[in-house]
């Protein structure tokens, strides 16, 4: 494979897509296929073939906005349909060439307007399956032009130019990364891609997998050839079987391609690249604790140093990257580093995907640059929070981030900013809640999720995270008194402090920035014994221990 | 060293040939347990003590670091899964969204905890840790097949359906 060869087959895909007068883009992303999108699309299908109309009818990965799904955009006019089912296939294969079918279209220009696509150019236009159609979106070609124009210290270079940080959540500088893998010294050296998305709230890295598969191989690829490495894995959750399969798909046909295997595009450089599976354990996120279980081993997290980069898989020097890194890097490479530190805030540059869910209107997949102000995200891309309901807080960042409150949206998103509000960027989940939901019981879910998923090595963590829960159980009920208060406050900083991985270390957030921005929450259920968003049941314990209140109060 | 001559098959039960492929595509090598146990998982629907010995002694591993792994991933079951399977999904934006309610009434319905499946082996009732389809919270999925925006007479209906089969 060399570039001629590459933009033969981007060229032949244009003239094959310019005999058709239409394309219709079928989202068949997790949240449109639950929805009816496999039925549409056969319809669509069948229709646009007996209509006698040059109409290509396409399956894509996830479009964005969820919450108006099954998606459907016609193309060149660009018109996106939302809500559709399959009987209205025929209504809008009719209307090609004509006015568009009005009561179908969805009003969501102020939903894109702010949203700048680099992460998810290809998600909603290809189908993920074919190789062929990622080519031609320029596809592979920065991997080429690695090869044949760039060394690799080049490419080390450029990424650290650049200014892109981490994806997975932590944030660590990717070139500063890269560099140390180029540098530590062996002649076996692996790249390691982390999908094991467990951050409950979050899917960005699933629509990534599963929309534009090859993005991630070619990201990893570059950075093998910028690192020195043969052997890559992807690392996915089982609980992910689509994403496992569009990989598996694409990987087979990288190799057919002659994009993986030896001597890619007639050089000396190895690059191949297996799937392990995940098998459900939210520490497998920990990088240490990842390269355990490629290793076929229990998912328990090693203490650093020394780093992977000096000495993982099997003790070789091994780079590890979150799924939505290695998606930034083709862009990255083919358009120069100036090009994406010019996006974003001062020290978070370049762009973010979030997925934003719970109580908002337009629920989905966004990206956004980063800087960008926290009510531009809920009240313009999201729509507000439906239903007449007040917003009361963001959580970011999954069972190790926090809650922002309803009085900070004014707050850029940046990995500092975010750091400094008490709760971290994270790989992007954002849940929006209103005044429906209770912060002391949210809490509570998140350390019960840190509790179970805990894997036991050290103390801490294992012990640290059942004691709160008890404690955080104890307010819920009703049956809390200030000491425990004072006690949970310290066990916070006990855990915080001494845990042996991120898991530990961060579990305490959720309680932290909760008690931080919510405490008279907590006092309610304490002094008063009741819950103000309704949700914990306290029934018994207000008439039984009246005494304690006065007391307390 | 000498060659290594793997353990027969527990059976003749073809199934133990495509667990015995896994491992052979692998080398035989350790580093293969947990796709051996996901192959076996997916063609048995579950991992029993003669499962787990076999994968333990044709990888060379000793059998409690075997069991260990075992037990140390949620989606390794022990125990086998119920004629259909209810999960719901327990990640935070379903929370928000009220699942504890759902789990709370599939619990009573059934007269199972989560985890469990019901006496006559006909529904198990399972929780998961986000399926990534968050945007459509609350989600359930029902033999694979995955509801969104899931109500309480939704759920309930489904597991009518499945009782009177």
């Amino acid at each position: 494979m060399t570039i001629e060869e590459l933009e033969q087959i981007a060229t032949s895909v244009q003239q094959e897509n310019a005999k058709y007068d239409y394309e219709v883009n079928v989202c068949m992303d997790l949240a449109c296929a639950s929805q009816g999108a496999g039925l549409l699309r056969d319809a669509l299908v069948k229709i646009a073939e007996a209509s006698g109309k040059k109409v290509l009818v396409r399956k894509t990965g996830c479009m964005g906005p969820c919450s108006s799904g099954p998606l459907v955009r016609v193309d060149p006019d660009e018109t996106l349909y939302g809500k559709v089912k399959a009987e209205n296939a025929g209504a809008i294969i009719n209307s090609l060439g004509d006015q568009p079918v009005a009561e179908l279209q969805c009003d969501l220009n102020e939903h894109f307007e702010k949203q700048v696509r680099v992460v998810l150019e290809n998600a909603g236009h290809i189908d993920p399956e074919k190789i062929d159609e990622y080519i031609s979106r320029d596809g592979y070609k920065a991997l080429l032009t690695a090869l044949t124009e760039m060394t690799p210290n080049g490419v080390v270079h450029r990424i650290t130019e650049s200014g892109l940080r981490g994806r997975g959540g932590g944030g660590y500088p990717s070139g500063l990364k890269w560099g140390t893998v180029a540098k530590a010294s062996g002649d076996l050296k692996y790249v390691v891609c982390n999908g094991d998305e467990g951050d409950p709230g979050a899917f960005m890295d699933r629509s990534v997998m599963e929309g534009d598969p090859h993005r991630v191989i070619e990201g990893m690829a570059i950075a093998a050839y910028a690192v020195g490495a043969s052997k890559g894995f992807i690392y996915v959750r089982a609980e992910y079987p689509v994403a496992v399969s569009r990989l598996t798909t694409a990987l087979r046909e990288a190799r057919r391609r002659g994009l993986l295997g030896s001597g890619i595009c007639n050089t000396t450089f190895n690059f191949d690249i297996e799937i392990r599976l995940g098998a459900g354990a939210f520490v497998c996120g920990e990088e240490t604790a990842l390269l355990a279980s490629i290793e076929g081993r229990r998912g328990t997290p090693k203490p650093r140093p020394p780093y992977p980069a000096v000495s993982g898989l099997w003790g070789k020097p091994t780079l590890i990257n979150n799924v939505e890194t290695y998606a930034n890097i083709a862009p990255i490479v083919r358009n120069g580093g100036k090009w994406f530190y010019n996006m974003g805030s001062e020290r978070s540059k370049g762009t973010k995907v979030f997925a934003l869910t719970g109580r908002i209107k337009n629920t989905g997949l966004i990206e956004v640059p980063l800087g960008i102000k926290l009510w531009e995200i809920i009240d313009v891309i999201g729509g507000g929070v439906p239903g007449g309901h007040k917003l009361k807080a963001i959580q970011t960042g999954g069972p190790s981030g926090g809650c922002i409150p309803a009085n900070m949206m004014g707050l850029g998103v940046s990995y500092d900013a975010l750091m400094a509000a008490g709760s971290i960027m994270g790989s992007g989940g954002m849940i929006v809640m209103d005044d429906t939901s209770c912060m002391v019981n949210v809490a509570r879910f998140f350390v019960e999720f840190c509790m179970t998923e805990s894997c036991g090595k050290c103390i801490p963590c294992r012990a640290g995270t059942a004691q709160m829960y008890t404690l955080l159980t104890r307010f819920c009920e009703g049956t809390g008194t200030m000491d425990d208060l004072e006690l949970l406050i310290e066990l916070c900083d006990t855990v915080k402090e001494t845990s042996l991985c991120g898991l530990g270390q961060t579990a305490p957030n959720p309680v932290l920035s909760t008690l931080k921005y919510f405490k008279n929450e907590y006092l309610e259920h304490i002094v008063h014994k009741r819950c103000p968003a309704g949700v914990c049941n306290m029934a018994g314990v207000t008439a039984a221990e009246p005494a304690t209140v006065e007391v307390l109060a | 060293m000498a060659a290594f001559t793997p353990p027969p098959l527990p059976s003749d039960d073809k199934r133990w040939k495509i667990v015995a492929g896994t491992m052979r595509k692998n080398g035989f090598a350790r580093h293969a347990l947990i796709e051996t146990l996901h192959t076996v998982q997916s063609s048995f629907g579950y991992l029993d003590d003669d499962a787990i010995r076999f994968v333990a002694r044709s990888l060379r591993i000793p059998l409690s670091q075997a069991y260990g792994v075992v037990t140390f991933y949620h989606y390794f079951s022990l125990k086998p899964p119920g004629k259909h399977t209810i999960t719901l999904c327990a990640g935070t934006a379903c929370y928000i969204k009220g699942t504890d309610k759902l789990i709370a009434s599939a619990e009573k319905h059934l007269a199972v905890k989560s985890g469990q499946t019901t006496k006559d082996g006909q529904v198990s009732l399972m929780t998961a840790r986000c399926v990534g389809a968050c945007s459509r919270a609350p989600v359930m999925i029902c033999d694979g097949e995955i509801g969104g925006e899931v109500t309480d007479e939704q759920m309930i209906a489904q597991l009518e359906r499945w009782a009177v089969e």
